[in-house]
């Protein structure tokens, strides 16, 4: 997909100026920067939910969004919360397929609010990986999680992306965990915020040792810092 | 479940009261509770209160149904649109302090005295306040679910169903409750006024023969019918509708 943002202001306040992006078919971008610079407000840019804008995108079809808080329909069990976006006319087979991809099997009739943090954003990945999206949008889907269920959720992530493939714009602030899953990384920054690095990680996933991932995102966390873009991206 | 020993309790004691007061009472002015039975035995056979109960119920259910309906599509439109809401939020507060004998009175007046302008006018008489209950509900709604639905191409049938009908669920209920409470005290009056069957009329008719022990039957049985209707529909649909908060 690729869009042009060339202004977004909230009231008198521009938020977003000159922003071009084109994700990928099947790339992993994670987009990084400090808290209030307009990360949010450019994934609801790109997801449509915010229509009031300058500029032209085009590819935003086939969408799917992981948005902080699960926003599972309480009333409803888990079955009909992915059946709902995934399979309307269905009978539930595909939702019940995409709830044991994610550990989820046995919990169709449970209602969201007997689930813990953890399993309710699996279901919420579930749930946007079962309408087979081209495009994933993620917002900080990991936060309020512990360590160990993070990293869980994090594998599960790449695997489901690996098999399905849709282009990931994925929101956080976690840098080590950029530095693991990424294959391009942005830093969003500024006011109005342009985007202020622009990094590609060629390094297999497989090969991010715990050092490695320590010693980028220790150079990312300068340039989200700075907000500038480093000397020579290239040799990060 | 501490209140299935204390109400029926409760309720003895006030009938056993009732009995204690009426052996002092000319039983003219107050009857005792068996002669109420008996009597109400009496109506049963003859078939007179199950015809005027069902008029009534009927009355009750038709204007219950209309301004539930009528009610919260205004509630739910004003509640969505803060520019109609400011507009005709005055209209609701006049609506409100009109006196029910007042609609019931100019219903007659125009309609003439027919089965439309009584149920017209106590539906009349219920709608702002279901509407002024649905707008709450409105106001209340979830915008991020409702982008949710959005994103997800839920279609306006299954965002209805799905995510705005089951958020509404509780001030229907609310709605619902106090409605068909003041709805079946209004078509008494209806009755009375300008029909010619129903426990209003009864009532009326018994109140002009002094037949204190008649009024007691139809008032009592019209009660129960009420509380049946609370504990049998009202209460296990809302505990229906309910059930995902019990975790
Ligand atoms: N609906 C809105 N109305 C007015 N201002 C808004 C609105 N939404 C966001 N903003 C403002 O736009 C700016 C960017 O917000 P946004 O939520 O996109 O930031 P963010 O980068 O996602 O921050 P965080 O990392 O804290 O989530 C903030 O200054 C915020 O106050
Ligand atoms: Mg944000």
């Amino acid at each position: 997909m690729r869009v042009a943002i060339e202004s977004k202001s909230f009231g008198g306040d521009e938020i977003l100026k000159d922003i071009s992006l084109t994700l990928e078919p099947g790339s992993f971008t994670v987009l990084t920067g400090p808290s209030g610079c307009g990360k949010t407000t450019l994934l609801r840019i790109l997801a449509g939910l915010d229509t009031d804008w300058r500029g032209h995108i085009e590819g935003a079809e086939h969408l799917a969004y992981v948005f902080q808080e699960p926003r599972l329909l309480p009333w409803r069990n888990l079955l009909d919360n992915i059946r709902l976006a995934a399979e309307p006319a269905g009978h539930g087979a595909e939702a019940a397929a995409a709830l044991a991809t994610v550990g989820l099997e046995g919990y169709e009739d449970a209602f969201p609010g007997t689930l813990s943090m953890g399993m309710a954003r699996r279901a919420g990945l579930a749930r946007a990986l079962a309408v087979k999206p081209a495009v994933l949008l993620m917002d900080e889907p990991f936060v309020s999680l512990d360590e160990a269920a993070a990293g869980q959720l994090r594998e599960l992530t790449l695997d489901l992306w690996r098999k399905i493939r849709p282009s990931v714009l994925m929101v956080t602030h976690n840098l080590a965990e950029a530095a693991a899953m990424a294959d391009r990384v942005l830093v969003l920054s500024g006011r109005p915020a342009v985007i202020a690095a622009d990094l590609s990680l060629d390094r297999p996933r497989d090969r991010r040792d715990s050092g490695w991932v320590r010693d980028f995102s220790g150079r990312l966390r300068e340039t989200v810092g700075n907000g500038a873009v480093p000397a020579d991206p290239g040799s990060l | 479940m501490p209140g299935l020993v204390t109400v029926p309790a409760s309720l003895l004691a006030l009938v056993l009261l009732w009995a204690l007061l009426a052996v002092f009472t000319d039983p003219e002015i107050l009857p005792p509770p068996l002669a109420v039975l008996a009597l109400a035995a009496e109506e049963w056979h003859s078939g007179d209160l199950l015809f005027h109960l069902g008029a009534t119920l009927g009355r009750v259910l038709t204007a219950f149904i209309l301004a539930m309906a009528i009610g919260a599509a205004i509630g739910i439109a004003l509640g969505l649109s803060g520019k109609a809401n400011r507009a005709f939020d005055p209209w609701l507060i006049v609506a409100l302090n009109i006196p029910a004998l007042v609609t019931i009175v100019l219903c007659y007046l125009w309609f003439g005295l027919t089965e439309v302008a009584a149920i017209a006018a106590v539906a009349v008489n219920k709608i702002p306040n279901v509407a002024v209950t649905l707008r709450e509900g409105a106001r209340a709604l979830d915008r991020e679910l409702a982008e949710m639905a959005r994103l997800y191409r839920f279609g306006p049938a299954a965002t209805l169903r799905h995510v705005i009908l089951p958020q509404l669920a509780p001030f229907m209920t609310a709605a619902a409750r106090s409605g068909i409470a003041l709805i079946w005290k209004i078509v008494l009056v209806v009755e009375l006024l300008g029909r010619s069957n129903g426990v209003g009329f009864q009532i009326h008719l018994y109140f002009q023969l002094f037949d204190i022990g008649r009024i007691f039957v139809y008032a009592i049985a019209f009660i129960l019918v009420m509380q049946a209707v609370e504990l049998g529909i009202l209460q296990p649909w809302e505990r229906h509708a309910s059930r995902w908060r019990r975790v």
